[in-house]
């Protein structure tokens, strides 16, 4: 194991960040915390990192117990969410800090950090400072920062939460790539569930201080531990006591044993995808999703009377 | 037309209660030209006053630096219990009338007083020191707790987690930081220094050619009714107080810098 929480506990004030939580990284992968605001996945990046010490519990880097050792003795990258450049640095002072802390030989530092830079496409802008990078590309300078010392894992708190959804995007695709070739251990926090979905090997759901559900991302998805899991990982319907997935809903015309009627309420049609508004006859909300050819086969227009049916329901105890 | 009256209103109250009486100063000090001037100030009375007091301010400006800067740091970084008190105390010279603060430093200090008789500090070099640090206190710390507040410590931690002690944290993230802050607060500190008159009045003596300060020195002049001498340390003053103020704007930060 890279990296292993034990029964970690902590508090600010009357209020539990951390409640008894667990977490076993693989080394090698790129793990995912998963939650809402205030659910404590930055709080656990930060125990991890030793910006906090734990109340109570242990932490494990590379099977070495850290609980106690400083930030600096890790041998641990991390990039805050809003990438916290040294201001009055340029970007290749930024990106050669950890080396030149180290009193790594000139000639080393030199062509470290022209590698790195290199790697996240920054190669020509080591002499700008942060004030003068776009969001996308200070984010990069402080993943090269970050990795610039070679550490045994790399925390990121939020790495794409401040940029727009088309940098998102591309960024995320090229982590992809850079974790395939650095294969060095790596834990995000996420609020998104879709970025977690799409770039973790393993995804760790968190709420109000406790880890939900551990599991691979299609595990997680299909296998929900409890309600919390199944409406966080994708959108739900809540049915009585049943819960079950918009694409999971059936639409028809002609009724069978199995349907209820329902009225169509909205339909949106977004590229491939439709997604229809339904109320059943005994008041039921609904929403179903479509894919676009379906959607067109049934010819549906608001006001439309149809028969639904919902396949795989889960019931949480 | 409503921008040029706000305009021409402050600049008409900045030439009346500003420009008029600081040009009265210089006028009148050069009045019967540069030899009455030159001869006022090169006088060994008056020599001896700007060298006691730049004396002064050379050690009280340093050392209220290096207390501001570390004063500001635990009431920011270090929440420590207390600190609350400390922030409000950094502000009672600003609140304190000058003269009380020169009072009570006599009575501390006084033969008779608590601490009278180890040293000598009344009517010495060691009392205009310690009224002069008293006053000169609040600038540096006023100055860096607003700028440290700002920056946070995300930039701190990040130096940390690449492997920077926190000494070289503070050398080479937090004070790069602070130091248009620092500057300002020095150059507050340093006009405040050269032009303390209350305090130092009670505990120096005033004793003209040992521990007479050029404040001091304007004042006994004028009673003496030597005008000139009066005008002419004046000018002196004014002088030191917009190399400060030349200073200050110099050293304040551009547009595009954000500390």
């Amino acid at each position: 194991m890279a990296i292993e929480a034990r029964n970690v506990t902590k508090r600010f004030g009357d209020f539990l960040a951390l409640d008894d939580v667990s977490i076993d990284v693989e080394s090698g992968s790129l793990t995912a915390l998963l939650g809402p605001s205030g659910s404590g996945k930055s709080t656990l990046l930060r125990v991890i990192a030793g910006l906090e010490v734990p109340d109570a519990g242990d932490v494990f880097i590379s099977g070495k117990e850290a609980t106690a050792l400083a930030p600096q003795k890790r041998g641990v990258g991390f990039v805050f969410q809003h990438y916290a450049p040294f201001k009055h640095m340029t970007v290749r002072d930024n990106v050669a800090f950890g080396l030149t802390i180290r009193r790594r030989p000139k000639q080393q530092v030199r062509a470290r950090v022209d590698e790195l830079l290199e790697l996240v496409q920054l190669a020509g802008l080591g002499r700008r400072y942060p004030a003068q990078l776009s969001g996308g590309q200070r984010q990069r300078m402080a993943l090269a920062r970050a990795l610039a010392p070679e550490p045994e894992v790399l925390l990121l708190d939020e790495p794409f939460g401040a940029l727009d959804a088309r940098v998102r995007k591309e960024l995320r695709e090229w982590l992809l790539r850079l974790h395939d070739e650095t294969h060095v251990t790596t834990i995000f926090v996420t609020h998104d569930q879709e970025e977690a979905l799409e770039l973790a090997d393993s995804i760790v759901v968190m709420n109000n201080g406790r880890v939900e559900q551990t599991a691979p991302p299609r595990e997680l998805y299909d296998e929900p531990a409890n309600a919390f899991v199944m409406s966080f990982v994708g959108p739900v319907n809540r049915i009585g006591d049943a819960w079950v997935r918009p694409h999971d809903v059936e639409l028809r015309h002609e009724s069978n044993g199995s349907t209820q009627e329902a009225w169509v309420e909205r339909v949106v049609r977004l590229g491939f995808e439709t997604r229809v508004d339904l109320v059943r006859d005994d008041g039921t909300r609904l929403h179903a999703q479509l894919s676009r050819d379906e959607a067109d086969l049934l010819e549906l227009e608001p006001g439309d009377i149809i028969f639904v049916r919902t396949r795989n329901a889960r019931t949480f105890s | 037309m409503a921008r040029h009256l706000v305009r021409l209103g402050s600049l008409g109250y900045l030439a009346l209660i500003l420009v008029a009486p600081v040009g009265l100063v210089f006028w009148r000090a050069f009045e019967h030209g540069w030899h009455p001037f030159w001869a006022a100030i090169s006088n060994p009375d008056a020599v001896h006053a700007l060298v006691l007091t730049l004396e002064v301010a050379a050690v009280a400006v340093p050392l209220n630096t290096l207390f501001g800067i570390l004063c500001a740091l635990a009431i920011v970084r270090h929440r420590v219990p207390g600190m609350g008190l400390v922030n409000a105390l950094v502000d009672l010279p600003l609140a304190l009338s000058p003269v009380v603060v020169g009072l009570a430093l006599y009575l501390l200090y006084a033969r008779d007083g608590w601490f009278g008789g180890h040293v000598r500090v009344l009517f010495a070099y060691p009392g205009i020191l310690l009224a002069t640090l008293f006053v000169s206190l609040p600038f540096v710390v006023r100055e860096v707790v607003p700028v440290l507040r700002e920056i946070g410590t995300e930039q701190e931690e990040a130096a940390a987690t690449l492997g920077s002690s926190a000494f070289a944290t503070f050398r080479r993230i937090t004070l790069p930081s602070i130091r248009y802050a620092v500057a300002y607060g020095v150059v507050l500190t340093t006009a405040r220094s050269l032009g303390e008159f209350g305090a130092v009045s009670i505990v120096s003596g005033g004793i003209a050619g040992r521990t007479q300060t050029l404040t001091q020195y304007v004042q006994a002049s004028y009673e003496n009714f030597d005008q000139t001498a009066a005008y002419s340390a004046s000018v002196l003053l004014a002088l030191l107080a917009i190399a400060t103020v030349l200073a200050m704007t110099l050293l304040r930060p551009r547009g595009d810098r954000s500390t």
